[in-house]
């Protein structure tokens, strides 16, 4: 008998899942918590959903930066990357023209470390809904 | 730095566990961690100048 495993083509139940999984990821990304409570789990929904954008909306207080995405300078666009993982929060915070960053503001660096924490945090979150929708959590 | 430490380690503790007196417990263990080791790491780099 052979050891070696046949692709077997995915059902149409199967790709219908997958996409779901897609949009509540990106649901997730987008607005903080919205992955948990779409899956019913109101009361970590509800936490995330206040805790990451007030922990984004600290680091702009806090004169942090919403860093631009120059791929000459790699530091700063990983770290615009890790700021957009908030989602929404971050573009709004953009269109508010918030988020310009003072260097010489004392807060600066805590500032950013508020931001870019809360992006990574919320990627955390959408992998944790992401496991919670495939039943491993 | 606390406020920082309160966040972190809320969102791990939801993200973690389950229960509600899990979570409270985990957080405020992680909470506790956080400020003591900031506590300690200061403490040893008094001597060094800036």
């Amino acid at each position: 008998m052979s050891d070696k495993l046949s692709p077997v083509p995915a059902t149409t139940a199967e790709r219908s899942q997958s996409g779901g999984l897609v949009l509540l990821c990106l649901a997730s990304w987008v607005v903080p918590g919205a992955g948990h409570l779409w899956l019913g789990r109101r009361q970590k929904g509800l936490i995330f959903l206040v805790a990451l954008p007030l922990m984004f909306a600290i680091g702009l207080a806090l004169e942090g930066r919403l860093f631009p995405f120059q791929l000459a300078d790699m530091l700063v666009c990983l770290e615009a990357f890790a700021e957009l993982g908030i989602g929404a929060t971050y573009f709004v915070g953009s269109a508010l023209g918030l988020g310009a960053g003072d260097v010489r503001a004392v807060t600066y660096e805590y500032g950013n470390a508020f931001l870019i924490v809360a992006g990574l945090l919320n990627l955390l979150v959408v992998i944790d809904a992401y496991d919670v929708a495939k039943g491993r959590k | 730095m606390a406020l920082f430490a309160f966040f972190v380690s809320l969102v791990f503790a939801v993200i973690a566990k389950d229960e509600p007196r899990d979570q409270a417990r985990l957080g405020g263990m992680m909470f506790g961690g956080f400020m003591l080791a900031a506590a300690v790491l200061g403490w040893f780099m008094y001597p060094f100048p800036l």
